[in-house]
C-alpha cells in the first residue's frame, strides 16, 4: 500500500485559529475536511503539506445533528424538529461546507427543492467516500489529469508536469502556457445551476461570492479564493418554481469522476419558462456556466432546447486527459443538456 | 445421482467463513517477530542498459537494513523451463517500466519508501518497441539477444489435413482481421510475500502464489539453496485468475533479503505494482480464413495469430500454442493450418489469463461463424448446432474429445432466453447475440518434462473420526480446498466439516502442478479420490467383518458405515476407523493423477491442447446500445456449462458468473493500455474494472454430461465460461446496431464513430476493427515522436528561464 508521507495534524478548535495557522504556513499548509482528495493525493506525493488542518468540523452548522439549515432563523433545524414539512423554500437553504455529500443527497429538503444536487451529490464515487466526503471540499476540489493523478513513482518515469514541477510543460499540449487539467466536482454545475452561493472567511474577513465566480481557467489556480480563504457555507436561493436536474457520463456507475456532466435548472410559471441556468463541469479547467436565455418565454420546445444544447456543445472545451475522448465527451455535453432540459418538461 | 452423498449437493465452501469474515490468514497478514519490510525499486526506463547503481545513499538512511541487487542474483529464471529470460531483479538491462531493480528491507515500510529513491541508477536509455508491428520489423534493436528474426519470442506453424483441398472445395470463404486487446487480472489482494531464513539455515516462504511447487524448483535455481531447505507455503490467494503464476521478483527479493539480514521479510506489492507485474492477457492480432459448404460446413480453417508478448516470456510459449491448439474442438474442423507468433516489445511481461491464450481466438472464430452465418442466412444458434464436433472423437490436430456437451448448452440457451422471439424483434439498439466455446481441464503435460504424477494427494483419518487431506494445490478462491474437503467426505463417507484441509506446502503435502489451466478438480480431485477410496476399502474389510456381511454390501456415507441392505446394521465411522487402524497401522491413503497417455498427437507442438476431458459452454448476451452517446449497456447474461458433474453446482455457478462478469469487463471497459511505455491507467480508479452496478444481470445453466475421465464425472469450470461471452456481447451489438467490433474493448467513442456520430462529416462504418498487420491504426511511432516533442519543449522552456 502507498503510505502517507510524514505531516502535522492540527486541529483547530475556532475558524480564526485555522486561518491563523494557515497564514504562518501559507505553502506548505493545507486544509482538509474530509480527506477523500487530500489524502490520496499526499499518498501519490501530489501534494506534500507539512500542517494539515482539518476544518470539517468548523464548518457544520453550530446546532447539533443536522446539517443543513434554512436560511432564515424562523425556520426550526431538521435535528429539533423531525422532517419538516416539504415544499418550495421561499427564504433558501444554507448548507454548512462541512455537510458531507451523503447527508446533502439524502437530505429531504435538498431533494425536494434542489434536485440537481441531490443527484449530483448522489453520484459522486461511492457510498463510502461520500460519507467522508464533504461538500466544501467538492467545491474546492483540485483539478484533474491523467498525466497528474499518478503516483510519484509514475511521474517521476515521466519526468513531471507544469501542474507540480513549473519549469516543466503541459503534457497534453506542450505548447499550453497554462495547465489544462480538468474541473471534476460533480456538485459545482448543480450548485450554479442552481444560483448558488458561498460564504466564505478568510484572512482578510468575510464576503459572499457567486459560485459561478469562484473558478478560473487555469488548471493550477483554479480557485479564485484568496490564500487562507475558507469556504463556511453553501447558500441556496429560494425554490420556489424551480426544477432541476443533473446528468453525468462516466465509464461505471459508481466510483468514477464525471468526465463530462451538465446541471440544468428552470424556473416555470404556468408552463413558461420564467428563467433557466445551465452549468456544465469536467469540459474544461474550469467549470462552465452556459447560456440558456432562449428558453426564457418558451414551453421548453425542443427548437429552444436545441439551442441551448449547441450552447453547451460550443462552451464544452474537453482535452485528451481524462478517461473517453474528446469528441464522445462532446458530444455528450449536446445529448445530456438536451436530454436533461426534455427531463424538465412538464409530462 | 443418489449414490452420493456429498457431492452435488448446494453446501456452502468449508472456508466460506474465514473469508467472509476476513480471518482467513493471507500472506500480508502474517506478521513475524523482528519482521522487516521490503520494497522494490522499479525502472522508470522501458528500454535501458544500466550503467551503475549505487546503494550507499540507501543504505546509509536510517532504518535500512539491507539493499539487494540484480548483479546479488543473476540466475535466469521463469516459468516455463526453455524460455527462462528472465532474472529476479533487473541486470545489465531494463525491458519495461516497473520492471524491479533492486529491493530495500528496512524497520517499516517509511524507510523502505524513502530509500528507494536513495539508490541511484544510471541508465542509458534504448530505443524502445511498443507495438506488434515494430516488433516483427525492427531488426536493428534487439529487447532479447536471443531473438533471432527482429524481436520475435517465437514462432509456431503447424498444419493438418488438406487445407488447400479444403478452400477448394468451400462454396464461401471468409477472412477477417481482428484485434483483441490486452488486459490483466487485477486481483483484489496484491501479491505479497514473507520469507524467514531461520537459524537452522532452512528458508520459508509464503507467499500468494497459485504455483507452489514449480517457484519451489525456481526458488533453488536462484538461490543456490538446495531443494531441502527451502519450504513454499501457498497462503490463500485474494483472486490470482492466472496473475499469481509465475515466479516474481519480490518473492526471491524477500527470500535473499531475509537471508542477508536473518531476519523475516515481507514484501507486498502496492497497486501500482500489480499492474507491473501483470502477466494478463496478451494483445492479439489474428486473421483467420475459414471456408464453407452452402449448407455452412466447414472445409478449412487457416489461423494466424500474432501476440504481443511484452518484455518477457512468462508462459508465453504455451500462450502462443494455445491460441491455435483449441479452435478444432468445438466444431467440425477437416483441415486447419496455424501460424502463430509472439513477440517482445517494451512492456510489463503477458502470461496467463482465465482462458490462457484461447480467448482471444475464441472470440475471433465466434464473431467470424456468426459473418458466416449471416452470409448463409442461417440462425446462428442454428448453425453452430448443425456443425458441433462430435462427442467421443478425435480433432483434426488429434485432440481425444471425451463428453461434449455444447449441443446441449446451445438449446438450452435457446429455450431460456426466449432466443428466437428477441432474435425476431428489430429494434434498433437492441440486440442479442450467441457463442459457443470448448476449454481444457488441465494441461495433459507438466511444464517440465517428467513423468511423475502430476497431483498427488495422501489422506489421514486420525483417531477422533477426524480426516485431514494434504494435497499441493493453492486455493485461490476457485473453492480448491473445498473440493478437496468434498471429495475425500465423499469416499470415507463424512461430511466436509470433518475434513481438515492441508494444501499448498511444498514439505507437508504432496506435489500438485499448481492452481492454473483449469486443472485442479480433475487432477486433484482424480487423487484425492484415489487416496480416499484406499482408505474406503480398508474401512469396507474391517466393518464386513464386524458386521457379518459380505464387502459390496458395505455402504460410508453420513458418518455411518452400514448394511446396504439393511441399514439399521452399522457402526459410527469412527467405531470403523478404530478398527480399521488395529488392523492395519496408522491409516494413510496415498493417491494420484496423471492424464492418460494418447490424448494428443505426436508432433512438435502437441504438448499443447490435449486434456484428460474438455469443458464445453456457450452464452448469450442481451445488450442496449444508447444510439446518441454510444453507451454499450449489457443487459444479461446468460451462460450455459456443460462441467462434466456439478460437484458443487454453487460452487459451479459462482465460477461461472464471475466469468460471466470478467468477460463482460474485457469487451466493454477493460484495456492494459500504455503511452510511450508508461501504463496508462495503474490504479483502480483507472483502470475501469466493471462495479456491482455496472454487472448485468447473470444467468447460469448447468449442463451435465458426466465425464468419464473426470473425477465423479466432473469437468472444470473456471475459465472455460469466460470465452463465449466476449465474442456473444460483440454479436448482440451487431445484431442491435449492425455493426461488427472486430477489436476489444467496444467503447462509446468506437460505437459513436460506426454510427457516424464522432465528428461532423456523418460517415458510418459497418465494422471496426483491424484490416491486417501494419494497418496503420496502431502507428508505433507516433507515442515516441510525441514523447520526445515534450521532452524537447520541456529542454527548450527550461534553456529560456
Ligand atoms: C476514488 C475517488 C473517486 C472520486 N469520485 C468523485 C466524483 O465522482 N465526483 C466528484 O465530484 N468528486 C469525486 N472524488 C473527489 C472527492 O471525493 C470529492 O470531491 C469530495 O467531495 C471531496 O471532499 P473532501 O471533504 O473529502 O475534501 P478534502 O479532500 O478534504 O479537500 C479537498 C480540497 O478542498 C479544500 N477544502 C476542503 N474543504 C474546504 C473548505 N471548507 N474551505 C476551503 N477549502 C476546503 C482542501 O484544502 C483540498 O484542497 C473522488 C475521490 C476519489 C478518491
Ligand atoms: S493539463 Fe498539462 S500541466 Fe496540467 S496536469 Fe495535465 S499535463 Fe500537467
Amino acid at each position: 500500500m502507498l503510505r502517507l508521507p510524514r505531516f502535522r495534524f492540527v486541529s483547530p478548535p475556532s475558524i480564526e485559529e485555522a486561518i491563523h495557522i494557515r497564514t504562518e504556513h501559507p505553502a506548505t499548509s493545507m486544509y482538509v475536511a474530509g480527506g477523500t482528495d487530500v489524502y490520496p493525493k499526499m499518498k501519490r506525493r501530489q501534494f506534500q503539506p507539512e500542517v494539515v488542518i482539518a476544518i470539517g468540523g468548523l464548518v457544520r452548522d453550530d446546532f447539533r445533528g443536522g446539517t443543513l439549515a434554512p436560511l432564515a432563523d424562523t425556520l426550526p433545524s431538521v435535528a429539533e424538529e423531525g422532517p419538516l414539512p416539504l415544499g418550495p423554500l421561499p427564504l433558501g437553504l444554507r448548507i454548512g461546507a462541512g455537510a458531507t455529500l451523503t447527508e446533502v443527497a439524502e437530505h429531504p429538503r435538498v431533494r425536494e427543492g434542489y434536485r440537481a444536487l441531490s443527484i449530483a451529490a448522489g453520484l459522486v464515487s461511492t457510498p463510502q467516500l461520500r460519507n467522508m466526503g464533504t461538500i466544501g471540499g467538492n467545491v474546492c476540489l483540485d483539478t484533474r489529469c491523467n498525466w497528474y493523478d499518478q503516483s510519484l513513482f509514475w511521474r517521476t518515469a515521466e519526468g513531471y508536469c507544469m501542474k507540480t514541477h513549473g519549469d516543466v510543460v503541459c503534457r497534453v499540449a506542450t505548447s499550453s502556457p497554462r495547465c489544462l487539467a480538468v474541473a471534476s466536482a460533480d456538485t459545482v454545475p448543480a450548485l450554479i445551476a442552481l444560483g448558488a452561493q458561498i460564504n466564505v472567511v478568510g484572512p482578510n474577513g468575510a464576503r459572499t461570492i457567486d459560485l459561478a465566480e469562484c473558478y478560473r481557467e487555469d488548471g493550477i489556480n483554479y480557485l479564485a479564493l484568496e490564500p487562507g480563504e475558507i469556504v463556511t457555507e453553501i447558500v441556496l436561493p429560494p425554490s420556489d418554481g424551480w426544477r432541476s436536474t443533473y446528468l453525468k457520463q462516466r465509464d461505471r456507475n459508481s466510483f468514477d469522476f464525471p468526465i463530462a456532466g451538465v446541471a440544468a435548472a428552470v424556473r416555470m410559471d404556468r408552463g413558461v419558462v420564467t428563467d433557466a441556468r445551465v452549468a456544465i463541469t469536467a469540459l474544461g479547467s474550469r467549470p462552465v456556466r452556459v447560456d440558456a436565455s432562449a428558453l426564457v418565454g418558451t414551453k421548453l420546445d425542443d427548437e429552444a432546447i436545441g439551442a441551448v444544447a449547441d450552447a453547451t456543445h460550443k462552451a464544452a472545451r474537453p482535452m485528451d486527459n481524462t478517461s473517453g475522448t474528446i469528441s464522445q465527451r462532446k458530444r455528450a455535453a449536446r445529448v445530456f443538456a438536451d436530454r436533461a432540459l426534455r427531463s424538465l418538461r412538464d409530462d | 445421482m443418489s449414490e452420493l452423498s456429498i457431492l452435488g449437493r448446494r453446501l456452502p465452501k468449508v472456508n466460506a467463513w474465514a473469508h467472509l469474515t476476513g480471518s482467513a490468514r493471507y500472506a500480508d497478514d502474517i506478521r513475524l517477530p523482528r519482521m522487516l519490510y521490503g520494497r522494490l525499486l522499479r525502472s522508470t526506463r522501458p528500454h535501458a542498459l544500466i550503467k551503475r547503481i549505487d546503494i550507499s545513499r540507501a543504505l546509509a538512511y536510517p532504518g535500512v537494513v539491507a539493499v539487494v541487487t540484480g548483479a546479488d542474483m543473476p540466475e535466469k529464471m521463469g516459468i516455463m523451463p526453455s524460455t527462462q529470460d528472465e532474472t529476479a531483479l533487473a541486470v545489465d538491462k531494463v525491458r519495461y517500466v516497473g520492471e524491479p531493480v533492486a529491493g530495500v528491507a528496512a524497520l517499516d515500510e517509511d524507510a523502505a519508501y524513502e530509500a528507494l529513491s536513495l539508490i541511484d541508477v544510471e541508465y542509458e536509455d534504448l530505443e524502445p518497441i511498443f507495438t506488434i508491428e515494430e516488433a516483427l520489423d525492427r531488426d536493428d534493436v534487439k529487447i532479447h539477444d536471443t531473438s533471432k528474426r527482429a524481436n520475435v519470442f517465437k514462432e509456431v506453424h503447424l498444419s493438418f489435413g488438406d487445407v488447400e483441398g479444403g478452400f477448394a472445395k468451400a462454396d464461401h470463404v471468409r477472412e477477417d482481421w481482428f484485434f483483441f486487446e490486452g488486459n490483466t487480472h487485477a486481483p483484489i489482494e496484491s501479491h505479497s510475500a514473507v520469507a524467514s531464513y531461520d537459524a537452522d539455515g532452512k528458508l520459508t516462504l509464503w507467499t500468494s502464489t497459485q504455483v507452489p511447487h514449480y517457484l519451489h524448483r525456481e526458488m533453488e535455481k536462484v538461490l543456490g539453496l538446495p531443494r531441502t531447505r527451502i519450504r513454499v507455503i501457498a497462503t490463500p490467494n485474494g483472486g490470482a485468475f492466472g496473475g499469481k503464476s509465475d515466479p516474481f521478483g519480490h518473492e526471491f527479493a524477500a527470500a535473499l533479503l531475509s537471508m542477508r539480514t536473518k531476519r523475516p521479510v515481507k514484501i507486498t506489492l502496492d497497486r501500482e505494482e500489480v499492474f507491473y507485474a501483470h502477466r494478463g492477457r496478451h494483445p492479439v492480432k489474428m486473421r483467420i480464413k475459414t471456408g464453407v459448404k452452402k449448407d455452412g460446413e466447414i472445409t478449412a480453417v487457416e489461423f494466424q495469430s500474432y501476440l504481443d508478448g511484452g518484455a518477457y516470456a512468462s508462459y508465453g510459449i504455451a500462450t502462443t500454442y494455445y491460441t491455435g491448439a483449441l479452435l478444432t474442438v468445438t466444431y467440425r474442423v477437416p483441415a486447419y493450418k496455424f501460424d502463430g507468433v509472439r513477440v517482445y516489445t517494451n512492456k510489463p511481461p503477458c502470461g496467463p489469463k482465465r482462458g490462457h491464450g484461447t480467448t482471444q481466438p475464441r472470440y475471433a472464430f465466434e464473431c467470424q461463424l456468426d459473418k458466416i452465418a449471416m452470409d448463409l442466412g442461417l440462425d446462428p444458434i442454428e448453425y453452430r448446432l448443425r456443425i458441433l464436433q462430435p462427442a467421443n472423437s478425435r480433432t483434426v490436430n488429434e485432440l481425444r474429445v471425451t463428453s461434449m456437451g455444447l449441443g446441449e448448452c446451445l438449446r438450452a440457451l435457446r429455450d431460456r432466453t426466449s432466443w428466437e422471439r428477441k432474435r425476431s424483434e428489430r429494434t434498433k439498439g437492441k440486440g442479442i447475440g450467441v457463442a459457443g466455446s470448448a476449454y481444457i481441464s488441465g494441461a495433459g503435460l507438466p511444464i517440465y518434462w517428467n513423468d511423475m504424477p502430476h497431483s498427488g494427494a495422501e489422506i489421514r483419518i486420525d483417531r477422533g473420526g477426524g480426516v485431514t487431506v494434504m494435497c499441493g494445490t493453492s486455493e485461490i478462491g476457485q473453492g480448491s480446498d473445498n473440493l478437496l474437503a468434498a471429495i475425500a467426505a465423499e469416499a470415507l463417507g463424512v461430511y466436509p466439516e470433518d475434513v481438515h484441509v492441508v494444501s499448498g506446502d511444498t514439505s507437508l503435502t504432496p506435489v500438485d502442478l499448481g492452481s492454473y489451466s483449469s486443472r485442479v478438480t480433475m487432477m486433484a480431485g482424480n487423487a484425492t479420490k484415489n487416496a480416499g477410496l484406499k482408505l474406503r476399502e480398508q474401512l469396507v474389510t474391517v466393518a464386513a467383518e464386524k458386521l457379518g456381511i459380505p464387502a459390496d454390501r458395505v455402504n460410508l456415507a453420513y458418518r455411518k458405515v452400514y448394511d446396504l441392505k439393511d441399514p439399521e446394521r452399522s457402526m459410527s465411522f469412527v467405531e470403523a476407523a478404530n478398527l480399521a487402524e488395529a488392523k492395519y497401522g496408522t491409516l494413510v491413503g496415498a493417491g494420484s493423477y496423471r492424464p492418460p497417455a494418447g490424448i494428443g498427437g505426436n508432433y512438435k507442438g502437441a504438448g499443447v491442447g490435449p486434456t484428460p476431458a474438455y469443458s464445453y459452454q456457450a452464452a448469450v448476451a442481451e445488450v442496449t446500445v444508447d444510439l446518441e452517446t454510444g453507451q454499450l449497456t449489457v443487459d444479461k447474461i446468460t451462460t450455459a456449462h456443460d462441467c462434466g458433474r456439478a460437484l458443487n453446482p454453487v460452487n459451479v455457478e459462482g465460477q461461472v458468473e464471475g466469468s460471466a462478469y470478467m468477460g463482460y469487463g474485457e469487451i466493454v471497459v477493460e484495456e492494459q493500455i500504455f503511452r510511450g511505455g508508461l501504463h496508462k491507467k495503474p490504479s483502480l480508479l483507472d483502470y475501469k474494472l466493471p462495479t456491482s452496478l455496472d454487472t448485468p444481470k447473470l444467468e447460469t445453466i448447468l449442463i451435465e454430461s458426466v465425464d468419464s475421465e473426470g473425477p465423479y464425472g466432473a469437468k472444470e469450470a473456471g475459465e472455460g465460461p469466460l470465452n463465449p461471452v466476449i465474442p456473444a456481447i460483440a454479436n448482440a451489438v451487431y445484431d442491435a446496431i449492425g455493426v461488427r467490433f472486430d477489436e476489444t474493448p467496444i467503447t462509446a467513442e468506437k460505437i459513436l464513430d460506426a454510427l457516424g456520430k464522432r465528428d461532423n462529416r456523418g460517415i458510418t462504418k459497418d465494422r471496426i476493427g483491424p484490416t491486417g498487420l501494419g494497418d496503420g491504426k496502431a502507428d508505433p511511432k507516433r507515442a515516441m515522436r510525441r514523447l520526445e516533442a515534450s521532452t524537447e519543449a520541456r529542454e527548450r522552456k527550461k534553456t529560456q528561464v
